[in-house]
């Protein structure tokens, strides 16, 4: 064996059966290096956890909608400017439908959430959605069973209803929904079709889901609700295109003159997919904030002890240098000392961490998930940290001279 | 030739004021010699103990170890000739508290690079030659005086270094242990051995053949026992 690995070998023999003396000591030493790597790596593993359901969930929303709303996402406008724009209409859906070129298909969208009854069983904050038959296809809706609306339904306000995988599930424990009627409020619909399993969206389960026709929602509800245009463009390249033509069909309807601005919104998926990214880069700045912080201190912590250490040992240090010790070897000594004692607390730190996720994963929607390559990261840094931390008590006993050292009391 | 010092002096700084522990001294030792250096406190012997022990540089003079230059080395070079060719022994045996004998005595070993398994056969060797063979896994706090002073000859030994330098070594013993242990200095001397006995009590400089007298950083009187 190298005679550089026979000395790192003992000097790690040594570190360890000093931490063993100090057990406690040892442990409260770690604790700031602990704290922070579990903060880092129970935040990172949340982020990275998010970010798979995320962009699971977004991809629900499709990369070829577009969503005409009155308001933008995320947008920054005057809220009450905004809130005085003129409602949108069916009169844009129509106009749409009939001038733009570039659109597969255009849906009108409304929402309310209600409880829906079948005979005793009920279920509570159901999504009502109003649409028509081309909602199935701008909102990627695909009954797994019975059929979807139809033009009929849609245009004869026909009681019939599609609903969601949930809803059919726990409405209906023994038999099939086809052909049954659910209650919404005291309206009767009949169900036509159950739609496949969707999954969640930012929290929102959108298997608990109820498509009506889109007049007898407004006959139900009321006609003044805010309404979304769905719409699937034909082709995804060309989506910048289909902007703009709808734009141009949207500012003729409403009567915007020229020179004003838009008093309507365009929004689509990569909005959410950037505010997210904005979202997720503060986290992992909090994250490092947090962990750099942690670690600052963690550090000065085993450098503190390192340094009570190497008082405590003087004489040990006295004994080794007059048999033969180098200031090398001291050196060693005490740095693998400090590395030995922050990667311990490091490991601790990612067990923690690891624990924590999990914890929060099964006790909220949250998912979190482990990245190996960031614990390997992690564990070098940790490393780094001790051997920082560890050079200057390590220099000074390295350059303690042996006679005093020996006589120290 | 084993030890060749030349007008060696040593000056520290306490403060502003300067202090002469030796003001040059030159002595010779020859290959199995057993000598004593004594003096009363203050005489400087200490410091000729660290300087002849490699743990002290003189202020000016020289320091030949077998023909190699010591006053002239660094503390790297200085730390190897205390391996290989210096044996100590320490008044308070100073041995470290938290390992075994066994592991005490694998120490010198320990920072030349020996195998493990070379080390743990080779310290076993040496607690043997002391007497200690059944008492290697206990820890110092476990051992009589005697017994911890034989631990810390048998690691001065266990490098075969040239010199084995003992400082005051039954100071801290009784008189019948510390008949003892100079039992085995002369069973060492008798095997070959090169000793140099730092002490201050004339019945234990009896045991010598040689005994240097200091008296304020100079050598006052170097005469052979009977």
């Amino acid at each position: 064996m190298n005679k550089f690995f026979i000395d790192i070998w003992e000097s790690l023999k040594i570190a360890l059966q000093a931490l063993r003396t100090n057990k406690l000591r040892s442990f409260l030493t770690t604790l700031g290096i602990i704290i922070g790597i579990t903060t880092v790596i129970g935040i990172l593993s949340i982020i990275r956890g998010l970010n798979d359901s995320f962009y699971t969930s977004i991809s629900a929303l499709g990369s070829d909608n577009l969503y005409i709303q009155k308001f933008a996402w995320f947008s920054r406008d005057d809220w009450l400017e905004a809130r005085n724009r003129k409602n949108i209409t069916m009169k844009e859906v129509d106009a749409i439908q009939k001038q733009a070129t570039l659109v597969k298909a255009v849906a009108p969208v409304v929402g309310a959430r209600r409880t829906v009854k079948y005979k005793s069983e009920q279920l509570k904050n159901v999504s009502i959605t109003g649409s028509t038959e081309y909602y199935m296809v701008t909102g990627n809706v695909v009954p797994e069973y019975g059929r979807p609306l139809s033009e009929q339904d849609v245009e004869h306000r026909r009681a019939v209803c599609v609903i969601g995988w949930e809803v059919a599930d726990k409405l209906f424990k023994k038999v099939s929904p086809l052909g049954r009627r659910i209650k919404l409020g005291s309206f009767k619909f009949r169900v036509v079709g159950v739609l496949e399993k969707r999954g969640s969206l930012f929290g929102n389960n959108l298997d608990s889901e109820v498509i009506i026709p889109f007049g007898v929602f407004q006959k139900l509800y009321g006609s003044r609700r805010w309404m979304t245009i769905e719409v699937k463009v034909k082709d995804q390249e060309r989506i910048e295109e289909a902007k703009d033509e709808l734009v141009g069909i949207l500012r003729r309807v409403r009567k915007v003159a020229p020179g004003e601005d838009n008093d309507f919104a365009i929004n689509q998926q990569d909005m959410i997919a950037d505010m997210y990214k904005r979202l997720t880069t503060a986290l992992y700045a909090v994250a490092f904030g947090v962990g750099s912080i942690a670690l600052l201190v963690g550090g000065i912590g085993v450098m503190n002890i390192l340094l009570v250490s190497i008082t405590e040992r003087t004489r040990e240090i006295g004994i080794r240098k007059a048999i033969g010790a180098k200031n090398k070897n001291i050196l060693w000594q005490f740095l693998i000392e400090s590395i030995v004692i922050s990667s311990l607390g490091g490991l601790l730190g990612i067990v923690f961490g690891l624990l924590i996720a999990k914890l929060i994963s099964s006790a909220s929607f949250l998912s979190a998930s482990v990245s190996w390559p960031i614990i390997f990261i992690g564990i070098v840094f940790i490393a780094i940290v001790g051997l920082f931390f560890g050079i200057y008590p390590a220099y000074k006993a390295a350059k303690l001279n042996p006679i005093d050292a020996l006589h120290y009391e | 030739m084993i030890i060749e010092i030349d007008d060696i002096s040593k000056v520290y700084e306490v403060g502003t004021q300067e202090v002469h522990a030796l003001r040059g001294v030159s002595m010779k030792v020859e290959d199995n010699e057993y000598l004593a250096i004594m003096g009363p406190s203050g005489s400087g012997k200490s410091t000729l103990m660290n300087v002849l022990g490699c743990l002290d540089t003189p202020s000016s003079g020289s320091y030949r170890f077998v023909n190699e230059l010591v006053s002239e080395m660094n503390d790297d070079q200085l730390a190897e000739i205390r391996n290989r060719e210096i044996g100590f022994v320490f008044q308070t045996f100073n041995l470290l508290p938290r390992a075994t004998a066994l592991h005490n005595v694998e120490l010198p070993m320990i920072y030349n690079g020996t195998p493990s398994t070379k080390r743990k056969s080779l310290a076993k060797e040496a607690l043997e030659k002391v007497g200690l063979s059944d008492r290697m896994d206990h820890r110092p706090s476990e051992l009589s005086g005697g017994q911890r002073q034989r631990v810390a000859i048998a690691r001065s030994l266990v490098n075969n270094p040239k010199i084995i330098l003992a400082d005051e070594p039954t100071g801290n013993l009784d008189t019948k242990t510390g008949e003892e242990i100079m039992e085995i200095f002369e069973e060492l001397h008798d095997q070959g051995n090169t000793i140099i006995l730092v002490t201050h009590e004339e019945y234990i400089a009896e045991h010598t053949n040689r005994i240097v007298r200091l008296r304020d950083g100079r050598i006052e009187r170097d005469e052979a026992t009977d």
